[in-house]
């Protein structure tokens, strides 16, 4: 008899809980993680039609009615040359010292001496981005005179440094680096993350090898981290595009297209010209930087689709 | 699977056949190896026999403050398989990883005592223990092959170390040689260039004993190389090894009593007395000595069953 009513029980309870209605912690909390997936969505739309409905009088508008009588694609086409220009160099600077930076406190260093230096580096992160340029218009500026010039001198053949060399190192070369260090700490933090959660199992297949130290990391952490580095060049490269303070106190931009990277002439970037002209604009100027404020807004959404696409792909092998 | 299995007995057998008709010669004056009739044997793809004695002298080790194996003196010889068994934490496996230098790796770690190969102390103070680990070659528990590597790149992957230059007809030797010997070739040659992590688990462990056995290491330790895997894949690598030991010095750590009796010719039984106390060599000797009329009591009690 009991067996029998214990088969009943079993029954029901599957009925229940196949075909009945969930729990209600479950359900509020599954609703309260589709508001919050909703909000980022809206918030990304608003900012969309907010920038393009503000954008559209500048892009409607001929080309006599805007500031300086240019059409819009010649207002913006140097301030996206400048943007581009400053962070690819940024990047190109700070993912090999990152990278070195992530296997030394990973791989390398004692681990006394790792974790302080970790949290050294996270700090970078959290120096205020108008700090990072009053440092770089009165240290290093300055002390990229000596090398600007020396570079202008001796090798202006490269077009990058064709000098002549700025006096008071308001370059984009001082940008360039300033902006380096201003993403160091991200590129490096998801780089160590990844980098240290290399499997043992595939260091000590490596070593068991005959592998020195530098070759298991060539053989095992970089292949395994590589995805990871590319994602955090890409988040860095973000950040650099749309960096606004620094850029805009080192550099007295004007609207040149120009890799020389050590002359006083030098192209503004998208962030800092908005910073720089918005307040003392009226009217359809409004219009214009809000335009250029779309073409950035665009540009980051590529960069990190395109992270997204080199990762998936990445991972995929 | 199971004509896969067959063909490998049949190869196998074959291979040992000549090998054996073949042990008189000395390897400098050996004459070229006739080539199968089937066309899968050896070929002129034919491993040397690299092997050399292993011998433990009063071997301590600690991890930190931990003394993990106490005094072990032992003889490994070569062209032999010599299994270490004994319950878990006893220090076996501790031991092996220092026959490779790998034990200090762990941070704290240490060794104290001598462990020679061929006469030369690998623990001496002028030893690189990279160049040890070249040597010594090792299979891990899990097969572990470069996720990122195919599997020629896998294969040759040791090759490649220490700056050395070797030229691509080289290395498509080695690679067919070492997959030969690691009986992998014939499942394998085909998808050369395809990763390695997309094989089986017993065959990603034989690519991980073709990579070990590239390097012609003197010594080859595995470390529970069958733990991961099914019977039919573990009597795969048990038949390797018995066509191992003619060319390597081999160690093996297992937990399975069946195939320290099929696989080895010396067992070497370790124990600790209570948990926190240094595991101890008890007793070494011929496998079948072992298995039937072991000389101490708890190396019986171990082997039949009776604990552990």
């Amino acid at each position: 008899m009991s067996s029998f009513d214990t088969t009943t029980n079993a029954g029901q309870i599957l009925a229940s809980a196949s075909g009945g209605r969930r729990r209600a912690g479950d359900r509020i909390f599954s609703n309260l993680t589709v508001i919050a997936g909703l909000t980022i969505l809206l918030l990304l739309a608003g900012v969309a039609i907010f920038l393009g409905g503000q954008a559209w009088p500048a892009i409607t508008a001929s080309a006599s009615e805007l500031p300086g009588g240019e059409s819009l694609v010649n207002y913006v086409w140097p301030l996206l040359f400048g943007t581009l220009l400053a962070a690819a160099l940024a990047v190109l600077i700070a993912v090999p010292l990152a990278t070195a930076v992530a296997l030394f406190i990973s791989h390398i260093a004692p681990r006394r001496l790792a974790q302080p230096l970790g949290y050294l580096i996270d700090l970078l992160a959290a120096i205020p981005s108008i700090c990072y340029g009053l440092w770089g218009i009165a240290v290093l500026g300055p002390a990229t005179v000596p090398v600007t010039q020396w570079l202008a001198d001796h090798v202006s053949w490269i077009p990058f440094f064709g000098g002549p060399a700025s006096v008071t190192g308001r370059t984009m070369f001082t940008v360039a680096m300033v902006l380096a260090l201003m993403i160091l700490p991200i590129v490096s933090a998801v780089a160590r993350e990844v980098f240290s959660q290399t499997p043992k199992r595939l260091q000590e297949g490596a070593r068991a090898l005959g592998a020195t130290r530098w070759e298991v990391i060539r053989m095992t952490v970089l292949p395994f981290g590589k995805s990871a580095l590319i994602s955090g060049s890409m988040l860095g490269l973000g950040r650099a595009l749309g960096e606004t303070m620094a850029v805009a106190i080192i550099l007295s931009g004007s609207g040149i297209i120009s890799f020389n990277l050590i002359s006083t002439s030098n192209p503004s970037t998208i962030a800092a010209n908005i910073a720089l002209q918005f307040p003392e604009s009226s009217g359809l100027d409004v219009n214009v930087l809000i335009a250029s404020g779309l073409v950035l807004f665009a540009i980051t959404l590529v960069v990190n689709m395109g992270a997204r696409a080199i990762i998936a792909r990445t991972n995929i092998q | 699977m199971e004509e896969e299995r067959k063909e490998m007995m049949e190869s196998s057998t074959q291979d040992r056949a000549r090998r054996e008709a073949d042990a008189p010669v000395a390897p400098s004056l050996e004459p070229a190896p006739a080539p199968s009739p089937s066309g899968k044997g050896w070929g002129s793809h034919k491993l040397d026999n690299t092997a050399k004695t292993v011998e433990a002298k009063g071997v301590d080790l600690y991890y930190g403050d931990f003394h993990a194996v106490a005094d072990v003196s032992m003889t490994i010889p070569p062209n032999k398989v010599t299994a270490l068994v004994g319950s878990s934490g006893c220090g076996k496996t501790t031991f092996l990883r220092a026959i490779n230098r790998m034990h200090e790796l762990t941070p704290g770690a240490y060794a104290t005592g001598v462990i020679e190969i061929d006469g030369q102390d690998i623990y001496a103070r002028n030893v690189d223990p990279v160049e040890v680990r070249r040597l010594v070659g090792m299979v891990f528990q899990a097969p572990n092959p470069f996720p990122t590597m195919s599997i020629y790149e896998n294969t040759a992957a040791g090759l490649n170390l220490n700056s050395s230059k070797v030229s691509k007809s080289e290395k498509d030797e080695v690679v067919e040689r070492s997959l030969r010997g690691a009986h992998l070739w014939d499942e394998v040659k085909d998808r050369l260039d395809k990763p390695g992590s997309g094989l089986s688990g017993g065959q990603q462990q034989r690519l991980c004993i073709a990579r070990a056995i590239a390097v012609e290491p003197e010594v080859l330790l595995m470390d529970e190389p069958c733990s991961a895997l099914d019977p039919v894949a573990t009597l795969a690598i048990e038949d390797l090894i018995q066509e191992l030991k003619n060319n390597f010095t081999i160690a093996i750590v297992t937990h399975n009593m069946q195939q320290a009796s099929r696989a080895s010719d010396y067992t070497a039984f370790f124990n600790l007395e209570k948990s926190g106390d240094p595991g101890r060599l008890i007793e070494i000797g011929e496998t079948t000595k072992i298995f039937s009329n072991p000389e101490k009591k708890e190396t019986e009690d171990y082997v039949s069953g009776r604990f552990g």
